[in-house]
């Protein structure tokens, strides 16, 4: 029983904060289209300002909670400034926006180790996620199902924005059709620019949540930036649910394959059978159908 | 549309996938066209009062936090040495080089720095990759380098000097230690590359000559921070110890976890390679009571060892600990001078026939270079971490170890096995 739930356990946290990584890029990439490689570090900034708010509030049991909003917002800001000053003069050029966007990711990178040193820095957990619940002898930490409720609650979130919000109608209806949508009087460069402040703060929230597992460093983000595009491809474009999807059965088969092989092998299967995927399926687990001529 | 981006992520990732291809053809040619541009003949000059000397370390990129210190040992040295009249009579005027925390820029400026600047040594280096990429180049020019960092051996070039541990020297004292302590089964956990893979193969070879059972065997990638599966196998493992050859910021991670399950030093204790006084601090919780296998620690105590930490913070501020990287460092730069005050000469070849059993009193104790495969002999100590992330030496091998490189005085060692 324990070698059967406990990779289940321990995968579905992984898959938390995936899908944290993610979320934002379903919005940015899924909805937006715009390949952004610097994702990574507004995920990394995220857990900068976790540390840097433990530095200034020093009651750690409310620094993490204070630290959720204003990661949200320096990430969300780190995107718009991105947003505002590269990605929207080459939103015709996917390509240059990929190679530009990894020529932030490095800047970024080299930024946090000028202002923070390479060594990477610790962030304290509270009090009240200090502990764990023994699950079918498993011992699940607080701080893992933290990471879980947080990755829900940003999930309801975004979809509650989507589905019942006048924005949220404005950003659907300018990825279905940008013109038509201009047309109708939407500002589609004011959808875009907050488009990106959310899916970027979405990062943030992400980089709070990564730190407690795992601390700060500069190439924090390197290491997520790449499964977290895999799952939204993996999952489709242009749906939440796929995404959540995907997040989790990457998670939990990459845990699975860990307890039966080894770390390095798991992520080897993992990615061959993404690829594998892709091949059957490339639209991913989840279409979009628009009546749109792009 | 969705279709035409899904291929679009796909092309993107084959183009990265190829400039990545190219930049590492790159790096290959530029090594051999060093080898084969540098002329065995040598251009230092020696006619004038001073001696030109490259210190070759990475300012920038990921090791940097890690280099600089080395670099910063090796300055200090400069100045203690020229303080005290230099090297034989000449003052030592050190010529900088970034590696940028890349191989192919090592090769290139190690190239630059034994051919163009006509340096009579280099010192500096850190990850096996970049000792890798230099060996070439220093061979073809036949030119010296000091290497100051412990790593998986199997090597010896009369053109290297090895001034870190090699694996006889850390790894197997972390064994006899554990023997020592009565340890009788014992879970591996390490990052995918080089050194932990060497470091296993020996430990796995040694522990069943000793009676120890391996009773896990992990790996994660370098820059993977999920440990969360693995530590539920060292749970379920229940070992007396577990091995951590894990490296950099993947560390943080695997500790989380491991005090997150309730495991610590009273129950499966660690013992770390890659943990010192630099890290401890940074983990995130209290390592208190862990343990590290090194040969030099900042609590070591030797009238040496007191000036170089009174020296160092003197010069670099009070807050800076000392490491063994850095103290294998400032070693290198006066076992240099001790050579060649042996060999009274700059020549690599005469600096060669004199330094087999060449000495200097170290902060870590005193070293002595084995001239066959130009490593040193040194002390094996273990640590353990205090409140105040200083290491208290619990274990010592008592005398300096021979360094054996390639293991050959061990005959449970086989290195062909799997």
């Amino acid at each position: 029983m324990d070698a059967f739930t406990t990779p289940l356990l321990t995968g579905t946290s992984t898959a938390a904060i995936l899908l944290l990584a993610a979320l934002g890029l379903a919005l940015t990439f899924g909805q937006m289209g715009v390949i952004n490689m610097a994702h990574g570090e507004f995920l990394m900034a995220g857990a900068y300002t976790t540390y840097l708010t433990q530095q200034v509030v020093t009651n750690t049991d409310f620094s993490i909670l204070l630290a959720l909003p204003v990661a949200f917002v320096v990430a969300g800001l780190l995107g718009v400034a991105l947003e505002g000053g590269i990605i929207r003069w080459m939103y015709d050029r996917p390509l240059d926006t990929l190679l530009v966007t990894v020529g932030v990711s490095l800047i970024l990178q080299q930024l946090a180790k000028d202002l923070f040193g390479a060594q990477g820095d610790p962030v304290q957990e509270p009090g009240w996620l200090d502990g764990s619940i023994p699950v079918f002898g498993y011992n699940w930490p607080y701080t893992r199902i933290f990471t879980i409720v947080l990755a829900l609650v940003a999930l309801a979130g975004l979809s509650a924005l989507l589905r019942y919000t006048s924005f949220g109608r404005q950003i659907r209806a300018t990825v279905q059709n940008r013109d038509l949508a201009e047309t109708l009087g939407v500002s589609t460069r004011r959808v875009d620019r907050l488009t990106f402040f959310i899916g970027s703060g979405l990062a943030g929230i992400g980089g709070v949540a990564i730190s407690l597992s795992s601390g700060t460093n500069p190439t924090l983000g390197t290491s997520y930036i790449i499964p977290a595009f895999l799952v939204v491809v993996a999952g489709g474009l242009g749906q939440l649910k796929g995404t959540v999807i995907a997040a989790f059965l990457i998670g939990v088969l990459t845990a699975y394959l860990t307890d039966w092989f080894s770390g390095s092998i798991a992520q080897v299967i993992t990615f061959a059978l993404i690829v594998v995927f892709l091949q059957v399926r490339p639209q991913g687990l989840f279409t979009v159908r628009t009546r749109g001529l792009a | 549309m969705s279709d035409s981006r899904a291929r679009l992520l796909a092309s993107s990732a084959a183009l990265l996938a190829a400039a990545l291809v190219l930049s590492s053809c790159g790096s290959k040619s530029s090594d051999d066209s060093e080898a084969a541009s540098a002329g065995a003949k040598s251009c230092v000059d020696t006619s004038g009062d001073t001696i030109k000397l490259g210190f070759l370390n990475s300012t920038s990129g990921a090791m940097a936090i890690s280099e600089q210190t080395v670099r910063d040992s090796l300055l200090l040295a400069a100045d203690e040495i020229n303080a005290a009249g230099g090297i034989l009579g000449k003052k030592i005027e050190p010529v900088e080089e970034d590696g940028a925390s890349d191989p192919a820029v090592f090769a290139e400026k190690i190239g630059k720095l034994l051919t163009s600047d006509c340096v009579a040594a280099v010192f500096g280096g850190w990850t096996s990759a970049s000792r890798k990429a230099m060996l070439p180049v220093v061979e073809g020019a036949n030119g010296l380098l000091f290497y100051p960092v412990q790593y998986e051996g199997l090597e010896a070039s009369k053109n290297i000097y090895y001034t870190g541990a090699t694996t006889n020297q850390q790894i197997i004292p972390a064994m006899d230690f554990l023997a020592s302590k009565g340890v009788k089964t014992l879970f591996l956990a390490g990052s995918d590359y080089v050194f932990p893979r060497t470091a296993n193969k020996i430990i796995k070879q040694y522990a069943a000559e000793l009676g120890i059972k391996i009773v896990g065997e992990e790996y994660v990638p370098l820059d993977s921070d999920d440990w969360s599966t693995q530590v539920a196998k060292i749970v379920a493992a229940k070992p007396d110890f577990v091995f951590n050859t894990i490296n950099g910021s993947s560390n943080v991670g695997f500790i989380k976890a491991y005090y997150e399950q309730g495991l610590g030093p009273d129950s499966s204790p660690i013992i770390s390679v890659s943990i010192a006084e630099e890290e401890a601090p940074s983990m995130g919780k209290d390592v208190t009571g862990q343990f590290a296998a090194w040969n030099y620690f900042q609590s070591v105590e030797s009238p040496e060892n007191t000036k170089f930490i009174k020296a160092f913070q003197a010069e670099y501020g009070e807050n800076r600990p000392t490491s063994d990287p850095m103290e294998a460092a400032y070693t290198s730069l006066y076992l240099y001078k001790n050579i060649v005050e042996a060999a009274k000469s700059f020549d690599v070849d005469d600096v060669n026939a004199a330094s087999d059993g060449i000495t200097f009193d170290a902060p870590e104790g005193t070293v002595t270079i084995n001239g066959d495969n130009h490593h040193i002999a040194k002390t094996g100590l273990i640590g353990q971490i205090n409140s105040d992330n200083q290491f208290d030496v619990v274990w010592s091998s008592e005398k300096p170890i021979e360094p054996d490189p390639f293991l050959e005085g061990y005959d449970w060692w086989d290195s062909s096995a799997e």
